[in-house]
């Protein structure tokens, strides 16, 4: 168990987290989700120990990973951010890891078998592709035999066989009951395979909640559209509270607030003919986007209108 | 009536149990992570064979121009310090590769790695001391006897020779050993507290090599009073068998105040560790 509690942590003038807290529970896949530059890496960083939180603290089972007598069979952490010599082969640097703990060579030999490394584990890992350079890392991370696995952007610039691989290994990890923590930028992503979420933006926590759960939200948020040709008649006979509406063309509707069953009958009652209704339908994408919409630390307007949860291409 | 819980709710135990950071245990990973590494390898090798070669070169030419040598020259020739003169050029290579030993791993990234394995950090910094002293201090007092020996076998011929035994002899080869293993030492706390390889080179350079010349331009009352206690004036006393003139700490007293410097570069770099995030 993973819990961060209260956690502020800034960097000079910029606030990076603000009092965060969440709690990872053991046994299942927990989603770390925010738009870049949300926090979640100097989340991670936290509850790893490399950086510290100006206030609050994070634990693992209960211990803060500094006071973790082994650390790396309790928690095994792939960072985004590399973290090899790269003058070292991939066998020397999981060996160095590994002597730190007083963890043998067979234990080395069977991490870099599992993440089918075994071809090029003697050469430089400064000369691995960025696929091969995931793989170590998931080696690296699996070296203790953790019961917790952090890992952040796993997915991240690897190709379609890559990103198999990363998921694979993933549902494998939580199918052996382990703790698996796992951050992203991509709700589809996730959408596959985390049970919890933990949404983050600007270093604040915007939902702790299941993927169904959120989806339900969604859906239940998302507008109704309507085109008929007495629209003002409509829009007097829709108003109530709680109910926004907009008109994005003349004669159509965007109800928010109501079901297109409640607009229908309320139209019944009124007489109103209506020539199109449409229900309102949000993928997961576009729940995130709309909970992540106002937190975005860059937003694209330069090229044209905002677009949440999209950092402006570099 | 208890039931047992199904298995597959409870999260895994490490099979791994036995597992735990010691102090021994982060010795022998810092040792591997020093000799796996081809720089370091090649920077060793080179210290070697600065320190064991230069001082027999030297010697070979000037026996060689024997006869072209003042009287003067030739009466307080002293081939003990021909023989440990390989530390001028040796020293540069094992203050590098000190800087290189944390350095090196803050420049590719590989710091996150150590320090997640061993979260309280201390131990990491203490291994890298422990290891590299050990290796520097067998390599050069190796080399530093080499070339003694091969020295004094080279001088035989004009019979300046001295033997091990001689005063000062043994001390000074073993100091130009223990003069660069301090050296680096420092210059582990140095990249320790910089954690930027250029920067850690140039700190380097600049308290050994640096400080003499800004201070020879000095108003010579100064520069006479405080050129002794100037780190590579302090540090090398115990690697000279005989001084040029007597503006000197005494041989121990200036080891020691060398050790003093390297203790606080360590000290630093030990706070820099424990406080900045990796």
């Amino acid at each position: 168990m993973i819990e961060v509690d209260s956690v502020t942590k800034r960097f000079g003038d910029k606030v990076a987290l603000q009092d965060l807290t969440f709690t990872v529970r053991p046994g299942i896949v927990t989603g770390f989700l925010g738009p870049n530059g949300a926090g979640k890496s100097t989340t991670m960083r936290v509850i790893l120990g490399l950086d510290r939180p100006n206030e609050g603290r994070a634990t693992i089972n209960g211990r803060s990973y500094r006071d973790l007598p082994a650390p790396l069979t309790e928690v095994g952490a792939l960072l985004e951010a590399r973290a090899i010599h790269t003058g070292r082969s991939a066998y020397n640097h999981l060996l160095s890891m590994a002597q730190t703990h007083g963890i043998g060579r067979e234990r080395v030999r069977e991490v870099i078998e599992l993440v089918g490394l075994s071809e090029v584990a003697r050469k430089r890992a400064g000369g691995f592709s960025l696929g091969m350079g995931q793989r170590l890392g998931v080696a690296a991370a699996l070296l203790g035999d953790p019961s917790t696995v952090i890992l952040d952007e796993p997915a991240n610039g690897l190709d379609p066989e890559g990103i198999l691989w990363i998921r694979t290994m993933l549902r494998g990890l939580a199918a052996e009951g382990r703790t698996v923590f796992l951050s992203s930028h991509l709700m589809a992503e996730m959408a596959q395979t985390a049970d919890h979420l933990v949404i983050i933006g600007r270093g604040r926590l915007i939902a702790d909640t299941t993927v169904a759960d959120l989806v339900t939200q969604a859906s239940h948020d998302a507008a109704v559209i309507v085109r008929s040709p007495q629209a003002d008649e409509l829009r007097d006979a829709l108003a109530a509270d709680g109910v926004a509406i907009a008109s994005p063309e003349r004669g159509v509707l965007e109800v928010q607030g109501m079901t297109s069953a409640q607009v229908g009958e309320a139209a019944a009652r009124h007489g109103i003919v209506l020539h199109e209704l449409i229900a309102g339908q949000a993928s997961l994408e576009q729940a995130f986007m709309r909970l992540t919409g106002g937190d975005v630390e860059f937003h694209a307007s330069i090229f044209g209108g905002p677009e949440p949860g999209r950092e402006p291409a570099a | 009536m208890s039931v047992t819980p199904p298995t597959a709710e409870r999260a895994p135990v490490s099979r791994l149990r036995s597992a735990r950071v010691t102090l021994p245990h982060v010795v022998r990973s810092e040792w591997t992570k020093l000799r796996t590494l081809r720089s370091t390898r090649w920077t060793l090798l080179i210290s070697v064979i600065a320190m064991a070669g230069l001082g027999p070169l030297v010697a070979a030419v000037q026996m060689s121009r024997w006869n072209q040598l003042r009287p003067h020259e030739r009466l307080t020739y002293d081939s003990v310090t021909t023989a440990v003169g390989g530390w001028h050029l040796a020293q540069l290579a094992i203050g590098v590769l000190g800087v290189l030993v944390i350095t090196g791993e803050y420049s590719t990234g590989m710091i996150r790695s150590s320090l997640m394995a061993v979260p309280r950090r201390l131990p990491v910094l203490w291994a890298k001391l422990i290891v590299f002293a050990a290796v520097t201090f067998a390599l050069m007092l190796a080399s530093s006897l080499i070339a003694f020996f091969a020295v004094q076998a080279i001088v035989a011929q004009h019979h300046v020779q001295h033997g091990l035994g001689d005063p000062g002899a043994l001390r000074t080869v073993v100091g130009a050993a223990l003069y660069q293993t301090v050296l680096g030492l420092m210059c582990i706390g140095l990249g320790g507290i910089l954690r930027n390889t250029a920067g850690g080179i140039a700190a380097f350079v600049a308290l050994l090599f640096v400080l003499p010349g800004i201070s020879a331009i000095l108003p010579s009352s100064v520069n006479d009073s405080i050129s002794p206690y100037l780190p590579l004036n302090a540090g090398t006393t115990v690697a000279t068998h005989s001084f040029g003139g007597s503006n000197h700490l005494a041989t121990w007293t200036g080891f020691a105040l060398f050790c003093g410097y390297a203790a606080v570069a360590i000290t630093l770099a030990a706070v820099t560790i424990m406080r900045r995030d990796a």
